[in-house]
């Protein structure tokens, strides 16, 4: 990549698997069980928290010599919750049925924890650029997990994909509900998406034996 | 830059402006924006009342769509025939507004159209033991008479709310529902067209007349929901108390319309 140093590009790729948001830093875990019940919402999230996290990041980033350290944290809430109202207040007013789709995940990204993390973690010590990369790369990792979820759940709870039947009708008994296939409502619950949050964990770690920790 | 970021005045201040920038910049973006939004909401709320009176622009059995945003408006004039206002209070109607009457009578402030009647400060009213006013809206569906009911409930997280089209039997015609922040693929997909359309053909009284509402039921076996007659609808798999919230909306909400129907049942014969 002649546009990003190696170091630059690894602050994309790392989060995307070894130093995933979700899987190793576990950061985020409340909204990847809320929301990951349909692939769609999931997708939704993952931009965005790509959105917030790269602007956020570079806010902080360029604020970051003049920020009082005693009241950091409420700064960064301010920087957060500021720019997400902002967005939803320009989408209400221009793009009214986007912003329906989003409302509910208004409260999420305020409170996510990825995205104080990132500040506190990088932003506060790092250039605007740099900052910015991470911010991509950490919403990336995060994505990644969410969507890799919610295919799950909603493939297995549901019998759909994006809203689209796949595996049949479940009341007509077509498609491999023909054979006394049933979809598993266990799925939509957020339990589950812990358990496929865990499993996902146990095969990244055994693949990667470095990842273990003692 | 060599700012001593640690001592206290400098904390005070940061704080101080820190406050004073977001706060302008929060409250210039809202004021200016706040037009688009007021109209945004206001063709919303006329497309869902024409959305419960069946007139969408539906296509196979996907997601719900709306009437477009430059289409609602002749859509609502030429189809919502008459709005009508009920001021009632403990179970009693007492008094009933025409469209104009209601614009002229200052209740609201002047020209207020009865649609855009904010259900949820009448609740509170009616909690305060005043009386509230109810919009209702007469309009026609295959060449019957059907009439929209506002309801609006709580969910799991957040308020839900709703649109009813009934008949003169009190029996559903269409339905529509939204929320304000219902868990997605959970609570939220009481916006999806196969929960809605569930309602069609339910009926809310008994043969003797009596307020029954209709149970958002899990487990009722009947999924596809042939059975016209059992005040049941069939749950939404992981939505218990957004369904829950449904069925109590429908039944406080609908019962205040009531005395309407039965007044309106015993002047037709």
């Amino acid at each position: 990549m002649g546009l990003l140093s190696k170091k630059d590009s690894k602050l994309i790729t790392d989060p995307l698997a070894d130093n995933n948001p979700i899987t190793i830093q576990v950061l985020g875990i409340c909204s990847a069980l809320a929301i990951t019940a349909e692939l769609k919402a999931s997708l939704v999230m993952g931009i965005a928290v790509l959105f917030v996290l790269g602007i956020g990041n570079v806010v902080i980033s360029l604020m970051r010599n003049i920020i009082p350290s005693k009241i950091r944290i409420i700064v960064q809430l301010i920087v957060v919750a500021a720019l997400v109202i902002i967005v939803d207040q320009v989408l209400k007013a221009f793009a009214y049925d986007l912003s329906k789709t989003l409302s509910v995940f208004i409260g999420l990204i305020i409170t996510n924890c990825i995205i104080m993390g990132r500040f506190e973690a990088f932003a506060l010590a790092n250039k605007p650029w740099q900052s910015f990369l991470d911010g991509i790369g950490n919403a990336l990792g995060y994505a990644v997990i969410l969507i890799i979820v919610g295919f799950f759940r909603e493939l297995l709870g549901s019998g759909t994909l994006f809203g689209v039947p796949v595996l049949g009708d479940p009341i007509e008994k077509t498609g491999v509900y023909a054979f006394g296939y049933e979809n598993n409502g266990f799925m939509l619950m957020p339990p589950m998406a812990l358990i496929i949050v865990g499993l996902i964990i146990w095969v990244q770690r055994s693949r990667n034996k470095d990842l273990i920790e003692d | 830059m060599a700012i001593n970021t640690d001592k206290n005045s400098y904390t005070i201040f940061f704080a101080i402006a820190m406050v004073v920038v977001v706060g302008s910049l929060l409250a210039f973006t809202a004021s200016t924006l706040r037009p688009n939004i007021d109209e945004n909401k206001r063709m919303e709320k006329q497309q869902n009342i024409l959305y419960a009176m069946g007139i969408n622009a539906n296509e196979g059995s996907g997601d719900i769509n709306f009437i477009s945003t430059d289409k609602v408006a002749e859509a609502f004039t030429n189809n919502v025939l008459e709005q009508i206002v009920l001021e009632v209070k403990d179970g009693n109607v007492l008094k009933e507004f025409s469209r104009d009457e209601f614009m002229n009578s200052k209740a609201q402030g002047a020209g207020k159209e009865p649609y855009l009647i904010d259900v949820k400060k009448e609740q509170t009213k009616a909690k305060n033991g005043e009386s509230r006013f109810l919009p209702l809206f007469k309009g026609s569906q295959n060449g019957k008479t059907v009439y929209v009911a506002a309801v609006r409930g709580k969910g799991l997280w957040d308020a839900i709310w709703g649109y009813i089209a009934l008949d003169e039997s009190m029996v559903v015609q269409g339905a529509f529902f939204d929320h304000a922040g219902e868990t997605p693929g959970l609570g939220a997909n009481i916006k999806q067209r196969y929960f809605m359309d569930d309602f069609k053909g339910e009926k809310l009284l008994t043969e003797e007349g009596v307020f029954k509402g209709i149970k958002v039921a899990k487990g009722n076996n009947d999924p596809v929901n042939n059975d016209k007659d059992d005040y049941e609808v069939d749950a939404l798999a992981g939505a218990t108390i957004t369904g829950d919230g449904v069925s109590a909306m429908i039944k406080n909400d609908l019962k205040l319309y009531l005395p309407y129907f039965k007044n309106l049942k015993n002047n037709n014969n």
